[in-house]
């Protein structure tokens, strides 16, 4: 059985790729279903969910379509938390290649980079570098990629000590590639595996902490995101807790979904190795 | 020398460079805000260009920015984190008073989630692979998943605003005049929920370690001898299983505080306790990019404390730890 059908077999896999699926869908078709601005008034102010079905979510304070904030959000919260983890995943692998490669004063040196960004909480070093450069979607995406590119280069690294001591690393020595060829093109590609093996949970605390800094204020404030959404309906928690709520519900269904994705991935693996 | 100085003096050692690059960093960003502490102190009082020029010249902002720096690591190295604008004290007065706070909201989500997490994950580490085992690892999984400021909403709009059972946010009533048992009773009230949207999202790390790490052991030969001496399922689990695969779990809880802190943030925003993490919200409103980073260099101090605690606990629980030849 090839990898795909094996992933869907298993029950956390299915569930995961439905879920996923449904929000890429919600993302797609955002722009189609609600070509206007998601931050423009679309009906009377905090008009309750289920009421009317042109605005079947409801208006929050100032009369903008829930639905179209939830479905417009969908598109930012993919983007930026799919960037985030693809930028850290890089970023980490090609650290920890070098360090792991190189060895010596330069490994020594970058895993002491290592340390000290692990040492500060990811999500404070986000707040403050958004805080001190500006939000923007790019500023947001490297801030949390700034929080979260440690994991993947500790793993790049114990993985390239590995390799490096394998025949055909020698052999590509003794053809005479230079090192850094061999450190990219031969090491870091086999390396990769278990890194990627990663990707679930950097993608999951991404779309999380975009949520936490666009809820305190700090994600694009020209673009509609869930913690922006969840911040807003804050001020009228009392009369109108639906406004926090749906957004929140979108947010846990996004996350919920990359985990089991990730954990569906995980027992296919192990299936085809033959432990399960 | 005794184990436990060893430990402790190599935490140290490693802590050095870690703690001189944090603050290399920080200033990094401090110079990249844009904007010196001249520039918030006149655009919060008003002055002229004279009076700029002056105080740059009294607070040495005119300074290469080496200079800066070496004096920026000097004031550090006595404890100075500098002048906070917003507040008109001393960064390292403000963020005093704001970590016990922190600190006991921080201890207490420790404390249930890891409790809460740890029983759990006993729960389902007794019989791998049994229903309640995939039950309690799907739960753990959505609960997970839950962003903390919104579980503190939702807990919020239940309990306070519908329920009226706790008080909707803050760290103590107002004025209440309350002393001793009921003054603690009422921070105490005052806690449930902040503690609850903090320590649940973390348990499922908790749950989910003590279940892999009991798997584990359930195949080792010690189990099966123990079986095979007739004792109880029960024992089995706690005294044997269960025991043996509580190791990871603190490794965890090392790695996990620095997270939690960082979830503090937000879950003191939500509730309006006078904490670190607001204090670090308060910093970037208000703009007052020193006393963040000086909360950021606490907190990197914070966690290195807290992971060199975990080292010790660890070498309490392994004898192998740090007995020297086993580096």
């Amino acid at each position: 059985m090839s990898a795909v059908p094996r992933f869907l077999r298993t029950p956390e896999g299915a569930s995961g790729a439905l879920i996923l699926a449904a929000l890429a869908l919600m993302a797609l078709l955002a722009p189609v279903i609600f070509p206007n601005d998601p931050l423009s008034i679309a009906g009377p102010p905090l008009l309750p969910p289920f009421q009317d079905w042109s605005l079947p979510l409801g208006t929050d304070r100032l009369g903008r379509d829930v639905l179209a904030g939830i479905m417009h959000g969908a598109r930012a919260s993919l983007a930026v938390a799919l960037a985030a983890a693809a930028m850290s995943i890089m970023v980490g692998a090609v650290v920890g290649t070098i360090a792991g490669f190189a060895g010596g004063l330069t490994d020594e040196a970058l895993m002491r980079v290592v340390d000290a960004f692990q040492t500060i909480p990811g999500f404070l070093l986000a707040l403050a570098f958004v805080s001190v450069v500006g939000p923007s979607l790019t500023v947001v995406v490297i801030a949390i990629a700034l929080s979260a590119w440690t994991g993947p280069a500790r793993i790049a690294r114990a993985e390239v000590l590995s390799i490096r001591e394998r025949d055909y690393v020698a052999a590509a020595r003794v053809v005479g590639m230079r090192p850094a060829e061999i450190a990219f093109r031969e090491i870091l590609p086999n390396a990769l595996p278990p890194v990627l093996a990663l990707s679930a949970v950097i993608v999951a605390s991404a779309i999380l902490t975009e949520a936490a800094l666009s809820f305190l204020g700090l994600g694009d404030p020209n673009r509609v995101t869930w913690g922006g959404m969840i911040a807003e309906g804050r001020t009228v928690l009392r009369t109108a807790p639906f406004l926090s709520i749906f957004p929140g519900i979108a947010l846990v269904l996004a996350v919920l979904g990359v985990y089991l994705a990730g954990e569906g991935a995980v027992e296919a693996t192990a299936a085809k190795r033959g432990y399960a | 020398m005794p184990r436990v100085l060893t430990i402790v003096r190599r935490r140290l050692l490693a802590a050095i460079p870690v703690l001189v690059l944090v603050t290399i960093g920080t200033f990094c960003l401090l110079e990249a805000a844009g904007g010196d502490a001249v520039d918030a102190y006149v655009g919060m009082t008003g002055g002229d260009a004279g009076l700029m020029e002056q105080l740059r010249q009294q607070w040495g902002l005119d300074q290469s920015a080496g200079n800066r720096l070496a004096a920026y690591l000097w004031s550090l190295a006595h404890l100075d984190l500098g002048w906070s604008v917003t507040f008109s004290r001393p960064i390292s007065d403000v963020i005093a008073e704001r970590l016990p706070n922190t600190l006991l909201l921080m201890g207490c989500a420790i404390a249930l989630s890891f409790g809460l997490g740890t029983a759990l994950g006993i729960g389902a580490g007794a019989r791998p692979g049994s229903t309640r085992d995939r039950l309690l690892s799907v739960a753990s999984l959505a609960l997970y998943a839950v962003p903390g400021f919104w579980l503190g909403l939702v807990l919020t709009v239940i309990f306070a605003v519908q329920l009226r059972w706790l008080p909707l946010s803050g760290l103590e009533t107002i004025a209440s005049g309350k002393t001793g048992l009921a003054h603690a009773a009422d921070i105490a009230r005052h806690l449930v929920l902040p503690v609850a949207a903090l320590g649940f999202i973390y348990l499922a790390l908790y749950l989910r370690t003590m279940r892999s790490a009991m798997a584990e052991v359930w195949r080792l030969d010690f189990v099966l001898a123990a079986k095979a001496r007739g004792l109880s399922p029960r024992r089995i689990v706690l005294a044997h299983v269960a025991r043996n695969a509580l190791l990871p779990l603190v490794t965890v809880l090392g790695l996990q505080s620095g997270a939690m802190l960082g979830g503090s943030v937000v879950i003191e925003t939500v509730f309006s306790i006078p904490g670190l993490g607001r204090l670090a919200q308060e910093a970037v409103a208000s703009r007052d990019t020193p006393l963040l980073l000086g909360i950021i260099l606490v907190s990197a101090v914070l966690v290195i404390a807290i992971n060199l605690v975990v080292d010790l606990v660890y070498a309490m629980l392994d004898p192998r730890i740090g007995s020297g030849d086993a580096e």
